[in-house]
């Protein structure tokens, strides 16, 4: 299953996302404002978020909490490598976890890069990422083949992600 | 210095990761379900924003259904090249984030393209320009990805 589909999204859905992907206006009616920018009306806005929610485009609609800001200083991005015919067995069990927040089967690279399970893991700090590796480490008990920390200690660019050109 | 987070914060954050309503006046739709005003949901949302403790409020979009290419890279820079590979692979546009991280893949970035053929030839043009080999990691598989995040 790679996620390659694409829905058919026409001009005025792509002027709602590029009006909207950093967010919606904070104002009292924020779909009369997007309309007002997109030029076309709150319900046909309306229509269009309700439409994009129910087919996927849109995954949810609310608050994008910061980990780092909110006390979660250390953020390890977790490799594993697990058979690949229980990967979907174990990719739900890890993904479920609450200290994780995002997983995904990501290609091996071998001999160089064997792992093919990645987990965000969220603590306190590093010890407590550690301590929840491990409680992932026996979740998984003989299937973990191997598994490593990679912590980040720069970011060397952050710009936003800009899903849909405004040209 | 930031103001922390109080108890109708955390409910605001712990109620609206994902659901807020899609009607003419959805903060006061929210607000009601929290017990405050409208006009109050919208000051908390934004000095929640202001100091970062939210990086965004509104609809989380699903990149690779909007027809663009995204995927995950890696490289192994020597250190004393780091600086110089740093620069030059940040130079190009289509990468979005990049973070330097504590192991021998010591670099990793997000690479965002127009479409997903456009990958491949980025990702040829960064090794060509660096040198180094580029380990393309692009999302098999999603497992989710919840609304779970407790403060």
């Amino acid at each position: 299953m790679t996620e390659t589909q694409s829905t058919t999204l026409d001009d005025l859905d792509r002027r709602i996302i590029v009006a909207t992907q950093s967010g919606l206006p904070l104002v009292p009616e924020p779909f009369a404002a997007i309309s007002t920018q997109v030029g076309s009306t709150s319900e046909e806005v309306m229509r269009r978020f309700q439409r994009m929610l129910e087919n996927g485009i849109i995954r949810r609609i609310g608050a994008v909490p910061n980990h780092y800001t909110l006390g979660f200083k250390g953020n390890g991005m977790t490799v594993w490598d697990i058979p690949d015919d229980k990967i979907g067995h174990y990719g739900k069990l890890i993904g479920n976890l609450d200290f994780v927040s995002h997983a995904y089967q990501r290609p091996r690279h071998q001999p160089e890069w064997n792992y093919n399970l990645f987990a965000m893991v969220h603590g306190k700090d590093r010890q407590e990422v550690e301590q929840k590796v491990e409680k992932i480490a026996e979740l998984l008990g003989d299937d973990n083949r191997g598994h490593e920390i990679l912590y980040s200690s720069r970011i060397l660019k952050k710009t936003g992600l800009r899903l849909v050109s405004d040209k | 210095m930031n103001r922390e987070l109080d108890s109708i914060d955390r409910a605001i954050l712990n109620r609206y990761q994902g659901g807020f309503p899609i009607c003419e006046r959805p903060y006061q739709a929210a607000a009601e379900i929290i017990g405050i005003s409208e006009s109050e949901l919208i000051r908390r949302l934004e000095r929640m924003l202001e100091q970062k403790q939210l990086s965004r409020f509104g609809p989380m979009y699903h990149a690779e259904r909007l027809g663009g290419g995204l995927s995950l890279c890696a490289m192994r820079i020597p250190e004393e090249q780091y600086d110089q590979v740093t620069e030059q692979v940040n130079a190009f546009p289509e990468v979005a984030h990049n973070y330097a991280r504590d192991h021998a893949f010591n670099m990793w970035f997000v690479l965002a393209t127009e479409t997903p053929e456009r990958i491949g030839s980025v990702l040829e043009e960064i090794e060509r320009r660096t040198g180094f080999r580029v380990y393309n990691m692009p999302k098999l598989q999603e497992f989710f990805i919840g609304l779970k995040f407790e403060v």
